[in-house]
This record gives structure tokens, sequence and C-alpha cells, in this order.
């Protein structure tokens, strides 16, 4: 045995064992090593302190307040009031300016827009895409496409009042379920879809008789897709020469849309989103780049 | 024996009364089946009936095939070890283990690629994951648990297991309440407590296999040959006995009907909140910490054969820390509806609480004190100490997210389910490794298959764990921080999904460290078998050869 041996097998001779054995386990006489027992009684002298300066013993009827009366209800009051002071003078502001003046004004512009992206992100991106990019069904903001209207007023009415959404002044206007609701017969569908893809430059169904999908069209679209198919805001009927699709520029999709209908619903922000927060929201989608 | 012996033994009053209960389980279950309410739940009572019947089977089939006598507690003046429910127990560890990693693996790759559930609603994120706690937790954790502790009583007593069918009753019934509790989750059958998803039938199942557990344990004990109780029964015995309690304590629950899996739980509001996480606490305290270390101190003295470091550390951090833990539970519930003076309770006492617990690190690493050349040359060696190395390290962690500073950053973000990680599979994990590589072995009474084996799943955990436990590390502290920041305007710069798009790397890298220690444990699995079937393995061959000669 070398000397490193020897050293390693001390703890039994300097401490000895306890004298019990379990299935050949045998248990030093250690003592507590001082840096445990130290660094222990450490932690309950600093706990002991944390119990004075905070709430922490129940009693009777309350409970121990601490020397610092601290309470973390009232460290929330203080956040919210330090923010109310730092975001307050340009929300007064902003609540004051209208929409135009608020687009006009860069220190407002950069307000407004920094709080509209905040509340898009939460409230409007889940449809809507964060960048605001639409999905299949929910409008692409950032293009120059509008189904309600994309002036400042028009947007902001379609975010306070929304659109089929059950509000007294939000849009209304749907598409009809023409097939499901037997206004137009299977085939009537598939020769006006051809029609439709035709408006647009698409191509269609070899053999499509396209006069024949104009007449359904004029008889039973033009109502509120226009004569040209430009469509109408009034009603949101979108403009069908555009390329630009909410559904999709496929015939299938085309003619599911026509025989089952459509009807997206845009909720009414009005009850849920302070006014300020609307006038920032209608400000950060026009300046998407397709505001009119 | 003769088997005149078999006719003339009468059913012993346990054969006689459990096959009894067993008959009228499994005629109420068929009831219930009938009359159920929902599918799920008619199921789960035909699983019960089923496994009633299955029972009475093997009851009266083990009474007119057995040769009529009841084991002996001695054979030569040397206590007869009961081991059969304990190789039951550890192979059934091994298998949930798989399973249970197996599962996290899936779910941490649903995080990083949703489309992974394939719109399925029994394998969605929330149906998965209770699925993946519970079966690393009480399927994988509580076969250890019940399997080690079966074991070290008997040897640290010098004594057989009390009871002849009731350690079976144990382990078999354990394990059926996992079935009930798992197959329930994908089934939609929760309570929605986290870590105490199952619903009034399998709790009040769970109940009545746990009391006949804590019997066993006491009788045991009390049947001892050596003087004094051993440390590793103590915290053995404050896992069983507390588990109880916070059991029924926190699963107390009016049931809708008998008919039906529903039933409403009778704390109410921040109430129930408390009484929830000094459950999930002392889970973590009692399941996954006073009960390994009962496996700690048994497995490391006797793999190192040397003496445990100090018997006085021993007792003080002991009783400390069961003292300290149970008082833990609010630092789950910061900054919430709970009052601030129960969160500063929890949070002190979860501080108090850091000393207690590096009371058993000391004590596991420090009897290696003489032996740790044998790291160099046992893996099962280096595996339990590493576990013990985590353990400080998730145990020094915990009490400083406990801190509500601290907590104000970390909760709710993946930090929490880094240091969960880091105390689940480098503590709990390893040292359960390192305890099947050791009782496989002493069970079967054979060599292990390959130590080079225990090596490679050493290594593939090990970076699995580092890779896992930073990954979260980071993705949780960049959440907290995205969370709070503001701009200059006075505005939230990020939205909760920007958010969660920056943590997509993560749960990749994250998912990697899970599949390694998924690896790992295949290799044990591997293992494990290789050492257990050979001899049943060869047999075929041995016949297979005979009877060509014989041709």
């Amino acid at each position: 045995m070398d000397d490193r041996t020897k050293k390693q097998d001390a703890p039994e001779t300097q401490v000895g064992t306890t004298g019990h054995e379990w299935d050949g386990i045998r248990e030093l006489n250690t003592p507590l090593p001082r840096w445990w027992l130290w660094l222990f009684y450490a932690t309950i002298v600093w706990a002991v302190g944390y119990w004075i300066v905070y709430p922490s013993w129940p009693l009777l009827s309350s409970y121990s307040n601490g020397v610092l009366n601290w309470h973390s209800r009232a460290v929330v009051a203080t956040d919210l009031a330090a923010l109310q002071t730092a975001r307050g003078p340009m929300m007064a502001k902003l609540a004051q300016a209208s929409l135009q003046d608020i687009e006009t004004t860069p220190e407002l512009l950069d307000f407004a827009r920094a709080l509209g992206r905040r509340a898009f992100a939460d409230n409007c991106a889940p449809c809507h895409g964060s960048g605001g990019g639409g999905a299949k069904g929910y409008p692409n903001l950032t293009d120059d496409d509008w189904l309600w209207g994309g002036t400042l007023a028009e947007i902001s009415q379609t975010i306070t009042h929304g659109a089929r959404s059950g509000d007294d002044q939000g849009h209304q206007g749907s598409m009809p379920a023409f097939g499901r609701d037997g206004m137009l017969k299977r085939d009537d569908i598939v020769s006006v879809a051809d029609y439709v893809r035709s408006l647009s430059g698409l191509s269609t169904t070899e053999g499509a008789d396209l006069a024949r999908g104009a007449k359904i069209f004029a008889d039973n679209c033009a109502p509120c897709h226009g004569p040209q198919g430009k469509g109408s805001r009034s009603v949101g009927a979108p403009n069908l020469t555009d390329q630009i699709w909410l559904y999709g520029p496929d015939t299938k999709t085309i003619i599911d849309g026509v025989w089952n209908g459509h009807g997206g619903v845009m909720p009414a922000w009005g009850g849920k989103l302070d006014p300020v927060t609307i006038k920032a929201l209608a400000v950060y989608v026009h300046t998407f780049g397709g505001g009119e | 024996m003769t088997p005149s012996h078999a006719e003339s033994r009468f059913m012993t009053l346990g054969e006689g009364g459990l096959a009894a209960a067993m008959t009228a389980l499994a005629f109420f279950s068929i009831v219930v089946a009938a009359k159920a309410y929902t599918p799920a739940y008619a199921f789960h009572a035909y699983l019960f009936a089923a496994a009633s019947v299955a029972a009475v089977f093997a009851i009266l089939n083990r009474y007119f095939e057995g040769n009529g006598e009841t084991p002996p507690l001695e054979i030569d003046g040397k206590p007869n070890y009961n081991f059969g429910p304990i190789k039951l127990g550890t192979i059934l560890a091994v298998f949930w283990g798989v399973a249970g990693f197996t599962v996290g693996l899936w779910i941490a790759l649903e995080l990083a690629f949703p489309a992974l559930n394939f719109d399925l609603s029994y394998i969605s994120f929330g149906r998965l994951r209770p699925l993946h706690t519970s079966a690393v937790i009480f399927a994988f954790g509580g076969n250890v648990l019940i399997a080690t502790s079966f074991y070290v009583v008997q040897r640290t007593c010098r004594a057989r297991l009390v009871g002849d069918l009731a350690p079976w009753f144990v382990v078999l019934g354990y394990n059926f309440f996992i079935v009930i509790a798992g197959s329930g989750y994908l089934l939609g059958i929760t309570q929605s407590k986290e870590y105490a998803e199952p619903e009034w039938y399998a709790d009040l199942w769970l109940t009545i296999v746990w009391v006949v557990y804590l019997l066993i344990y006491l009788g045991t004990i009390m049947r001892r040959k050596e003087p004094h109780i051993y440390v590793a029964n103590w915290f053995y015995l404050a896992f069983i006995l507390t588990i109880a309690v916070l059991h029924v304590g926190n699963n107390a629950a009016v049931p809708v009907s008998w008919f039906s899996p529903k039933s409403y739980v009778v704390w109410a509001g921040v109430q129930d909140a408390m009484v929830q996480w000094w459950y999930g606490h002392n889970a973590v305290g009692f399941f996954l910490t006073a009960g390994f270390l009962g496996i700690m101190y048994y497995f490391i003295p006797k793999r190192a054969e040397r003496p445990v470091y100090s018997y006085r550390l021993s007792i003080i951090h002991f009783w400390s820390l069961i003292f300290l833990y149970i008082w833990a539970g609010p630092h789950h519930l910061h900054y919430t509806a709970l009052p601030d003076w129960t969160q500063t309770l929890g949070m002190t006492f979860s501080i108090m609480l850091w000393m207690p617990s590096w009371g058993g690190m000391i004590n596991g690493l420090m009897t290696l004190s003489g032996a740790w050349d044998k790291l160099r040359t046992d893996p099962v060696l280096r595996m339990m100490v590493l576990s013990v190395a985590f353990y400080g390290m998730a145990t020094f962690e915990g009490p400083v997210m406990a801190v509500r500073e601290v907590n104000s950053l970390s909760h709710y973000t993946d930090w929490t389910i880094g240091h969960v990680h880091s105390g689940a599979l480098g503590w709990v994990g390893f040292i359960s490794f390192g305890a099947i590589y050791c009782l496989v072995p002493w069970l079967w009474n054979r060599p292990l298959y390959s130590l080079r084996l225990v090596s490679w799943h050493f290594w593939i955990a090990t970076i699995g764990i580092v890779v896992y436990i930073s990954s979260m590390w980071v993705s949780g502290i960049l959440q907290g921080l995205m969370w709070r920041s503001y701009t200059n305007l006075g505005f939230l710069e990020y939205s909760f999904i920007e958010s969660v798009e920056a943590m997509h790397p993560f749960y990749v890298i994250r998912a990697l460290g899970g599949s390694l220690f998924l690896v790992g444990a295949l290799l044990m699995a591997f293992n494990v078998w290789r050492t257990i079937a050979p001899r049943e393995a060869l047999a075929p061959a041995a016949a297979g050869t005979g009877l060509a000669a014989a041709e």
C-alpha cells in the first residue's frame, strides 16, 4: 500500500464508525461538516430577517405585515402608474388628434404605430398574420385591395364595428349559397366559375361555354360584384378581376364558394379595445402600404 | 414436498379474502361497465373486471398447482428473501422508462413541429404531456422505488417481506393503476390537476394499493433482525407515508356518479391551488427526493464498498429535509392570488431547504472517499455519483428559483422545464439506472451482460442531459426577458407569439438531447434483457440440437 491509500483509509481510523452494520454497510461517526452547518444557520437567519421585513406569518385575524409594508398588489399598482406616466401625455395627444393629423405628425405617427403594432400582434395577428399578410378567408391588409374601403375612416369603422359581427353598425351582406339554397344548378355553377376565372385572365376548362357563364353572372352575380365583376365596397363584394383572391383562384374553390356561399366574420372591437387603441390600429393598418 | 400437502392445506385467510374481494370487484365492475355514461369509462370498468378475474384465477391456480407450502421465513437460519415481486417491478421499471422517455421525445418534437400531432385528439400535446410525466415519475420512478424499497428493506432488516400475496398485490396493483391512468389520459379522462390527473376511481384504487404497501413496509421493519433501522429505510418510509397523505389530501373529490369518470375536487379557488402545490411540490420532495435518497443510501455504499460518510449528517439532514420540504409548495404560486404572506413562507422555507438537501449530496459523494479510483473502472458507480452531483445542482437551483424576484423571470418559462429535467434526468434517472444495473445481477444472481454498454449509456445520456438542460436554460431566460421587455415608448417589445417563434431552435435542440437520453435507456433495456434472458434464450437452441441428435 502506498501513502495515498493509507490516507484514504483514514476516515475509519480518525472518526470511527457507529458500530452498526446492515448488509455489510457501516456508518462513519463523522461530525457535521462545519461549512454545511454554518450555511444552514445562515439560511435560517436570512429567513427570519426576511420574515421581519416582508408579510410572512398568519395571525389570528390577519398576518404579520412586515416592516417594509410591502405588498405585491402595491407593486403592480406602482408599475402600472409608472407606465401611465410614461405613456400618458402621448396617449392624451393621440386621443385629441384626428386620424389624418396623427399620420401627418411624425411624433404622433411613431407613437401610434408603436401602440398599433402591439395591439395588432395581440388581437389581429391570429387571423390576419403577424405582418398583416392575411390567410385563406382573412384579407391581406398590406395591398390596396379593400373589401370595405381603405381610407383611415373606413378602416377605423371596420375595426370598431366589424363585419357580420352582430354589431348594428357593422358591415352586412354576405355571399349567398347559390347551390345549396337551390338558386343555381350544378352545371350553371361550373359555367359561372369558368367565367369568373376568365375575368382575371386565368385559364378556363376546355370547351367551357363562357357566354353561358356571362349570362348567369349577369343575372345572379352582377348585382353585388358589378357588371364587370369589379366588386362593390358597400356590400363587401370582392373585385373578381384583380387576381387577388380571398379564398383562392382554383376552380374547385370558386365552385365551392358559389355553392356554399361565404360570410367570414370580422369581430367588432369597439367594446373590447379603447378608442385610442383603435385609432392607433387604424393608422397602423393604413400605413402597411395599401392605405387610401 | 409431497403433493398430499396441497390437498391437506386450507386456503389462507389472505388467499381466500383476496380472491373473494377480487370476485366482488369483478361483478361490481361489470355492473358499472353496463351502466357507464361514457364508452371510455365502460372500457376502464371492463379493464377492472378483466384484471380482477385474472387475479382470482392466479390465486386459485397458485393454490391448486402449488406445493401447498407457504414459503418459510428462514432457511437454515438465513432469511428467505422474497425477490419475485422485485424482479417484476425491476423489469416493469425498464419498460415504463423506455415508454415514458419515448413519449417525452414525441411531445418535445410536437412542440418544435406542432403538425406531428396529426390532428388526432389522442396524441395531442395536452393528452400526451400527462402521459409522459406520469409514465416517467409514477410508472418508471414508482416501480424503481417499489422494487428497490422491497429489496433494501429485506436486506437491511435481514427479514423476509411481510405478506404472502400482498407484495404481488402492490406491484401488480400499482401497475394496473398506471394502465388506468395512462389510457385515461389518451381517452381524455383527467381531473386537470398537474401530476394528479387520474380521476377518482383510479385514485381510490391507488389508495388501497398504497396502504398495503405501507403496511408491508412497516411490518417488515418490525420483523427486522437488526437492532437499528437503517437510514435508507427512514427515507423510504417518509416517502411512502407522506405520499399517502398527499395523495388523499389533494385528490379529495366527489364523483358525479358511480357510473361517471367525472368528479369535483372538494377544494375551491386559491385553496385548491394551495393544496395542489402542497401536493405537487412534495411529490418532488418525497417521491422524487426522499424515495430516491433511500436508493442512494443503500446502493452507493454497497457498490463503493465504503461506509456511509456521516451518520450524524444523515440524521440531521433527514429530519430537517422532511420538516422543511412540506412548507415549500407556495413558491409555485408567486405573484398569484395566493396571499403574500403564504408566498413568503414558501420562499423562505425553500431557501432553508438548501443545506438539508445538500446533506444528502455530501453523504452520497463523501461515501466515495477512499474509493474514488473505482469511478475509473465502474461505470455503474460513476452513474450514481454523477446523479448525486445533479441532485446537488438541482437542489441549489431550486431555492434560487423560489426567490420571488428570480421567479418573476423564471416562472412559466422553459427554465422551469430545464430545472425539472436536471433533477429528473440527472438525479432520478441516473440513480435509478445505477440501482437497476446493481439490482439485476444481484436478483438473478448472474453477472451483468456488458459493463461497456453501461459506459456507453453513461456518456450518451450525460451528453443528452447537458444538451437538454442548457437549451432550456437559454430558451427559458430568453423567454422571460422577451416577455418583460419594453420599448422606450412604453410598450411591450414582443407579442407572445413572437416569443414562441424564438423558442423553435431550442425546442429542436431539446428534442435532440431527449433522443440521446432515450438511446441510453434503450442500451440499458438491451443490457438488462441480455443479462436476464441468456439461459431461457439458449434453452430452445439446446433442445433443438438434442432433437436433431435423436433423429
